[in-house]
């Protein structure tokens, strides 16, 4: 757990509007679940509000609860609960370091040391052009293409030190960055081929009607009278010792 | 080695096209209407006789599972939901379906809702995955378009599937606290039971699976329960998608089959490990929940649940986590316990308190700065929060550091005294 509340009350906007594209959004949003069920979409809600002005304001929370008919308490735990939420604003560029073990193993103290460098020596601190800030967060969920970190939307994957401080500059001068792998990778294969999924004959079209749903078994059909178990000799045999004549010897 | 032709997820590194034609060719909503024909417990059958063991870690057979669900609906809807929340360390298996092969998803998901008289189904994937949810988004799009779900579509069964995201909690991955999640609420898990099959989301009856249990069902139901139930080993069947990370020199995703041997699963996907097999320290096997095996037990281990249990591991996630002998292995696991602080929900004393405590106590130890009486006191508390919670976190929590202790002792050890000889200089 962590400790997480709404800014002070001096960085809070006036209000909040959803703009007309993100309030039609929401409309559609809302109806995805069924009638009376409509907090299901406050994490949706919330996030597009995050989207639309980087972070979770106090008038955001409120409206959103207005919208989707929610006691203010209810849609604030859940702002305060989940960690993407930023509760205070965050730079143009939020840079998300991912730093669990395995992304830890292969190095990701190095691309934290690039961002304390580049952007700011401590983390949540808007750099001083207030176009970055960054975070260390728990595992993102690309381990195989570890280190790696998350700016915006996109992952950039595979990288080092040198390549997170180039990243940060080509940002910083406004030139686009290329998501995923930052090696020759093209996504979680093995670096230099694939080790499977070679065979051409999976890509041909003749998959298409290779394999057939077998229908199930007809019942079998039911016992009749005829099929009962009957006795057999054995029933017969009698399982006492047979009586000795009198006289015989004991 | 599995063949390519046994492989489910052929378009798994993104190499094709993961649009709707291209699945198609790979054999993805092949005549998917004679699958819908078995009925719902023909299908629940050829699911129970697959041997199929649930992805998502804790290894429940899906087609039992599914067969919990009531006979027939009632006033209450039923529910499939999608656990799609797939934060496990070292996992990422889900990611790359959901991005690349999404179409294996979308039709299991049918195919599911139909065998538990689901209309409707919600997908719930992680926050941060913000383009693999827009990927996903596409190919559900895809098949409404094509009438392949929707109502009025060409299989004759109602079906309307949502995509829901969550925003930075693991706790969501547990099945309850996704359900409350996906009411809009804080994802903290509920009691069982009541179990979600008959109270579930919006208090009907649920059945919560992972997206690879789904995303194999229609590829199983179409070349039969036997293909499946023959790769692996009995109670141990079928392909896994193995996710390898850490000291080895391509880590990779892979689906490979069960029970495949540990070593040849690292050297002939992973490139092997860095430095060598004799430079392996240890290994996680499934993902950060489960405890760690040092190097002599993975010399001949098998990757299935059972052989890993017999270790005193588990299969989890199969998400391998590799470390060689450069590791400070105490250090590696200080961190997954501050993973565990960091993640804890907060409803039950023995993991919100504990969970901090052990963090404190291992953060101590990382550096030596601890009495040896420590560590034995740690793994009692490790005991007292290990199933004393509501749902498995603790256990998890618990778990990594019992493995740490039970094989690096000795390494602990040498650190406090270590410590304790330079602080007396």
């Amino acid at each position: 757990m962590s400790l997480r509340r709404l800014a002070p009350p001096d960085v809070q906007p006036a209000s909040f509007a959803f703009n007309a594209e993100n309030a039609a959004w929401a409309r559609d949003t809302i109806v995805k679940y069924p009638q009376g069920r409509q907090a299901s979409a406050v994490i949706s809600l919330l996030w597009r509000g995050q989207e639309q002005e980087g972070w979770v304001s106090h008038p955001m929370v409120e409206s959103i609860a207005r919208m989707l008919n929610m006691p203010f308490i209810r849609v604030l735990e859940v702002a305060t609960f989940y960690t993407m939420f930023n509760l205070q604003p965050v730079g143009t560029h939020l840079v998300q370091v991912c730093t669990t073990t395995p992304c830890w193993l292969r190095g990701s103290d190095a691309v934290v040391d690039a961002c304390k460098k580049h952007i700011h020596p401590h983390p949540h601190t808007v750099s001083a052009d207030g176009k970055f800030s960054w975070m260390e967060v728990e595992c993102l969920g690309a381990c195989v293409n570890a280190p790696m970190l998350q700016i915006g939307s996109d992952f950039y994957e595979d990288i080092d030190g040198p390549i997170t401080e180039k990243m940060i500059a080509d940002l910083r001068a406004g030139k686009a960055l290329k998501p995923g792998p930052q090696n020759a990778r093209r996504s979680s294969e093995p670096e230099g081929g694939a080790t499977s999924l070679t065979d051409a004959s999976l890509y041909d079209g003749s998959m298409i009607g290779k394999y057939k749903v077998e229908p199930p078994a007809p019942p079998q059909p039911a016992n009749t009278d005829a099929d009962a178990k009957k006795p057999t000799k054995a029933a017969s045999d009698r399982e006492s010792p047979k009586q000795k004549p009198p006289g015989a010897a004991t | 080695m599995l063949a390519d032709k046994d492989r489910i997820f052929t378009n798994l590194y993104g190499l094709q096209d993961p649009g709707l034609e291209a699945a198609k060719k790979r054999g993805q909503w092949d005549n998917t209407k004679s699958i819908l024909a078995l009925g719902p417990d023909g299908i629940i059958d050829i699911m129970k006789k697959s041997g199929l063991r649930g992805r998502g870690g804790a290894g429940f057979p899906t087609g039992l599972k599914w067969s919990f669900m009531p006979k027939e609906v009632k006033e209450r809807p039923h529910y499939l939901v999608v656990n799609a929340d797939e934060s496990e360390p070292g996992t990422c298996k889900d990611r790359d379906i959901m991005r690349h092969d999404p179409h294996t998803l979308v039709e299991g998901c049918l195919v599911a809702s139909f065998a538990m008289r689901a209309n409707a189904c919600y997908i719930y994937v992680r926050g941060e995955f913000i383009r693999e949810r827009e990927a996903l988004q596409r190919a559900v799009d895809e098949a409404y378009a094509a009438k392949l779900i929707g109502k009025n579509n060409i299989h004759g069964w109602d079906f309307d599937l949502y995509v829901h995201h969550g925003a930075g909690a693991y706790i969501c991955g547990e099945e309850t606290a996704l359900l409350e999640s996906l009411e809009g609420k804080k994802g903290q898990p509920r009691l069982k039971p009541p179990f979600p099959a008959n109270v579930g989301l919006y208090g009907c009856p649920t059945t919560v699976n992972n997206v690879e249990s789904i995303a194999v069902a229609p590829t199983i139901i179409r070349r039969g329960a036997e293909w499946f139930a023959g790769i692996g080993r009995p109670n141990n069947t079928g392909t896994k998608v193995f996710c390898i990370s850490g000291h080895v020199n391509k880590p990779c995703n892979v689906e490979e089959e069960m029970g495949i041997p540990l070593r040849e699963l690292i050297d002939r996907h992973a490139g092997g490990v860095r430095g060598g097999w004799d430079n392996l320290l240890a290994v996680i096997p499934g993902g950060a929940s489960v405890p760690l095996m040092p190097k002599a037990t993975c010399d001949d281990i098998l990757m299935d649940f059972d052989s890993l249990k017999a270790v005193q591991t588990g299969l989890g996630t199969a998400a391998v986590i590799v470390m060689d002998k450069s590791t400070d292995v105490i250090k590696a696991i200080q961190r997954l316990a501050y993973f565990y602080k960091h993640e804890s929900c907060g409803q039950c004393t023995p993991c919100r308190e504990g969970t901090g405590w052990m963090w404190r106590v291992m953060t101590r130890m990382v550096k030596g700065d601890a009495q040896v009486s420590e560590i034995d006191l740690l793994q009692e508390v490790s005991k007292e929060i290990e199933g004393h919670t509501i749902c498995a976190l603790g256990d998890a929590a618990a778990w990594p550091i019992q493995g740490l202790i039970r094989h690096f002792r000795p390494e602990i050890e040498a650190r406090i005294a270590a410590f304790s000889k330079m602080a007396a200089e």
